[in-house]
């Protein structure tokens, strides 16, 4: 069990993977850490077959780290990723996301009265409920559920 | 200069709100004076709203303040295609303080975030009308002499009146009971009542009006409007049902006061408006009250 964990992640020096991607959502993580501009050698997976979860997403990033805040971005979208972080080839961390207090630039109000969706503003939400998801719009104070999420 | 925005009623602490109501009760007693002497505001009205708009324009002009802006923006520059942002920047050179009514949701928000000077809120589309909030506490205040434990009855379209959120919010600061009265359709959104929740606050739902007559201190009325109910049957049904007159208010408190956000259509009947519990047309006046205190500690003059 160790040294097969040991071989799915050891393909990278060094770097950060992310692992247990929920199925189908691999490109959206992708496009919300920024790594679609990213120059560092990018490793993707999906319909990877796992045992807690049947199918999962993968991507491994060399030679970058993400603080909490940043990575935290996708707590929403893949609220039951790994984050591993790796150094000469070792597991030096691993965690789990949380979801974090404010979401900004993210995902799209979906109210369309709400003035995010005429000017040009970066989007931002306050989750005031994490267990089942609810977010409060900054600007326009709807209470967004879990089933209304828009990404940008 | 303290530079503050007023967007929503709960950018304010209740330390702030009292402040703002001992301010306009200063006021009361002399509300015209050069408090507003030099001062400019821009009172930018991107969708009529003639009450609202006369409100705040006679409490610039008793003060000897100047207005600037527009009554509806088919006469501004939006017609052009300009942005909020760039309205609002250009008014920003001109005026001291901006006073904004616009029908898109969290639009106040926005323009204080980007305005070099403050922003008051006169109505974002449904979300928030602080200034309607401040009006009605200040009249509570004045009828009762106090905010602290009354008993308010909410009458009437409670899903939909941004009104009723505001105050209901705004009232849970006071250790209020609240009755809330309303056909099953129209029943305060759960969002609001997590605010009474959370304070623990007791409260009591009616589709009755006659039952809260007699325990309130005040009945804040509003109206019942027809697009609101999905099957119009239902609407003829309760239409007449949350309707006041003077001959049920024949068991009150000596202190009820009978309180509408306005405009009425026939929610309260005429012949309460000469009852002693009616109240609604002071409580327009106190709206210029209200505001003209709140300019005034929005730009830091001081009385």
């Amino acid at each position: 069990m160790e040294s097969k964990k040991h071989l799915q992640v050891s393909a990278l020096e060094n770097g950060t993977v992310i692992d247990h991607i929920p199925q189908g959502v691999v490109q959206k993580v992708l496009k919300i850490l920024g790594l679609e501009d990213c120059t560092e050698p990018i490793y993707l997976g999906a319909n990877l077959e796992s045992k807690k979860m049947g199918r999962k997403g993968i991507i491994k990033v060399a030679n970058r780290y993400f603080a909490n805040e940043e990575i935290n971005k996708i707590a929403l979208i893949a609220p039951t990723a790994t984050i591993i972080e790796i150094r000469n080839y070792e597991i030096i961390k691993k965690q789990k996301v949380s979801i974090p207090d404010e979401i900004v630039n993210i995902l799209k109000c979906p109210n369309p009265k709400c003035i995010t969706n005429y000017e040009k503003v970066a989007t931002h939400f306050y989750v005031i409920e994490k267990e089942d998801i609810k977010l409060r719009c900054h600007y326009c104070e709807k209470i967004i559920k879990k089933d209304n999420l828009i990404y940008l | 200069m303290r530079k503050k925005s007023l967007v929503s009623i709960n950018d304010f602490s209740k330390e702030e709100i009292l402040e703002i109501l001992a301010l306009a009760k200063k006021i009361e007693k002399n509300p015209n004076g050069p408090l507003l002497k030099d001062v400019v505001v821009g009172v930018l009205f991107f969708e009529p709203s003639t009450r609202t708009r006369l409100s705040f324009e006679a409490a610039i002009q008793r003060l000897g303040g100047k207005v600037i802006g527009f009554s509806d923006a088919s006469s501004s520059s939006i017609q052009k295609g300009e942005s909020l942002k760039d309205t609002i920047l250009t008014v920003a050179q001109y005026a001291d303080l901006i006073v904004m009514r616009h029908p898109i949701e969290g639009s106040a928000r926005f323009a204080s975030e980007i305005s070099p000077v403050p922003i008051i809120n006169a109505g974002d589309g449904a979300n928030q009308h602080p200034t309607q909030c401040l009006l009605d506490l200040y009249t509570i205040l004045q009828t009762q002499n106090t905010l602290d434990n009354l008993h308010i009855s909410f009458v009437g379209d409670l899903k939909y009146g941004r009104t009723v959120h505001s105050l209901v919010i705004a009232m849970t600061m006071f250790n209020t009971t609240f009755h809330l009265v309303s056909p099953v359709e129209l029943k305060l959104p759960s969002a609001v009542k997590i605010h009474i929740k959370e304070k623990q606050l007791p409260y009591y739902q009616y589709t009755d009006l006659q039952e809260v007559i007699p325990i309130s201190d005040i009945i804040y009325m509003t109206r019942i409007q027809a697009e609101r109910f999905s099957d119009p049957m239902e609407y003829e049904k309760v239409k007449n049902s949350y309707r006041l007159t003077a001959s049920m208010l024949t068991n009150t408190k000596p202190n009820l006061k009978i309180l509408h956000p306005l405009p009425r259509v026939n929610e309260i009947d005429t012949d309460v408006d000469n009852m002693p519990q009616a109240y609604y047309f002071q409580q327009v006046k106190n709206g210029m009250y209200v505001r003209q205190a709140l300019m005034c500690y929005i730009l830091g003059i001081n009385m």
